[in-house]
């Protein structure tokens, strides 16, 4: 039987007190060994401390089509920035 | 390039999408593989990306073959560090290549089946040490000309993978610089061995960018697309101009008795390449098509049961879980 080995998404910690971030993908039997290809793929030159790997079909993503109702609404509301309010000079820093 | 003469697709849908489309473009906005796009433009990407790919991967058997005889034991770790950055190379652009819908496994069967190509430079000989010095300087140079540019194309997983493979490539260019260096500055016979080396890679080096494209179709279609960001004569000539004073810097004479200083243009005048060898090449009749192919071929149908074994082990142990749980 010959089956292609599923997709993995590689999510890789850069340095101590980042986030893991999404590097790429890569082929593999099992988490186990694609933690491993991953080690090889990407983290050649000190990428990473960490390795997070998801199987690309775990993965739900929001459609492209869905960007107007998902992100729009948010720019009306400038409020939600400090900028938007004018704080007198004598107040001090705030 | 590592992706030659690629044909781009014609494209028939709505007018109003595509321009919409090519607006995003010109705006410099990056495409996103889940997003509308043509499908000229994602057939065209995968034939481009898998080429890349297809060549990254061949591009280690030249090299590969010198790994066991490198002549002391950094440079054989060097070497080594250089063939797996290839490979690494070929994975990034298969599955940069996936995102648009094909499988890595077909593009490898399609690659097996001739159906689709990689760099006529591959094609070549590593016939002594100086070449693999040779390769790196000029077969990585001329590739970074055309992978930089292409950082800013406008498909995101490919822009991305560019990225990467940019930041590792300056390795292979200089360490291929560096054996140069070495046997340039070393006895007569070291010396002749490097001009040897010089004057059979410099016009395959040359063809990699392919043949004048200023008047083809596809090519206009793949630079409204951005992905082609310059002509082939233009990368051609950018490599010539900076490649000649590194010859000389090595005290190499550029197998061309044509080439000189145009003062006028800015640039070097150079002889063209044969490019009737280049056509002989990409139709499977180089020196060495054949060996790469049969390299490849055994690759994958020894590899397979190892493919195979793997995935059982994998479906084997997840069974077992689900079992205890
Ligand atoms: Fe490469
Ligand atoms: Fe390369
Ligand atoms: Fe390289």
């Amino acid at each position: 039987m010959s089956s292609e080995w599923p997709l993995w998404e590689i999510f890789i910690r850069g340095q101590h007190g980042l986030n893991h971030r999404h590097v790429g993908s890569l082929h593999a039997p099992d988490a186990e060994m694609a933690v491993k290809h991953a080690r090889d793929v990407y983290t050649r030159r000190n990428e990473g401390v960490s390795i997070w790997v998801v199987p690309s079909s775990a993965i739900t993503a929001s459609s492209p089509s869905d960007k107007g109702p998902l992100f729009d609404p948010s720019n009306s509301k400038v409020y939600r920035h400090p900028t938007f309010f004018d704080i007198p000079e004598e107040v001090g820093k705030m | 390039m590592y992706a030659q003469m690629v044909k781009s697709e014609a494209t028939n849908e709505d007018p109003e999408k595509l321009a919409a489309f090519q607006a995003r473009i010109d705006a410099g906005e990056k495409i996103e593989p889940k997003e509308w796009m043509p499908e000229g433009y994602r057939k065209t990407l995968i034939r481009q990306i898998g080429q890349h790919a297809h060549s990254e991967i061949v591009g280690q058997l030249p090299e590969g073959n010198w790994i066991t005889r490198a002549p002391t034991l950094e440079r054989k770790a060097i070497l080594l560090a250089k063939v797996q950055d290839e490979a690494g190379h070929g994975l990034y652009l298969y599955c940069a290549a996936e995102t648009l819908g094909v499988s890595r496994d077909e593009l490898t069967e399609a690659l097996l089946s001739g159906k689709m190509k990689y760099s006529s430079i591959f094609n070549y000989p590593t016939l002594n040490w100086a070449d693999i010095g040779a390769v790196g300087w000029l077969v990585d140079g001329a590739a970074i000309m055309n992978q930089v540019p292409l950082q800013r194309t406008s498909f995101g997983p490919y822009s991305r993978a560019m990225i990467r493979i940019c930041k590792e490539e300056s390795f292979h260019q200089r360490q291929g610089y560096d054996i140069m260096m070495k046997m340039a500055q070393g006895t007569p016979e070291q010396k002749a061995m490097a001009q040897d080396a010089l004057n059979r890679f410099w016009y395959p080096s040359l063809m990699m960018f392919g043949p004048s494209d200023k008047d083809s179709v596809h090519s206009a279609q793949s630079m409204a697309w951005k992905i082609k960001i310059n002509t082939n004569d233009e990368l051609r000539q950018k490599f010539v101009d900076q490649t000649v004073p590194q010859a000389e810097y090595l005290g190499l004479t550029i197998p061309d008795p044509e080439l000189r200083w145009n003062e006028e243009k800015g640039g070097y005048d150079f002889s063209e390449p044969d490019w009737s060898e280049f056509f002989e090449v990409i139709k499977g009749n180089g020196p060495c098509n054949a060996e790469r192919m049969e390299a490849r071929q055994k690759a994958w149908d020894d590899g397979a049961w190892f493919r195979e074994g793997l995935m059982a082990h994998a479906r084997k142990r997840a069974a077992a879980k689900v079992a205890a749980e």
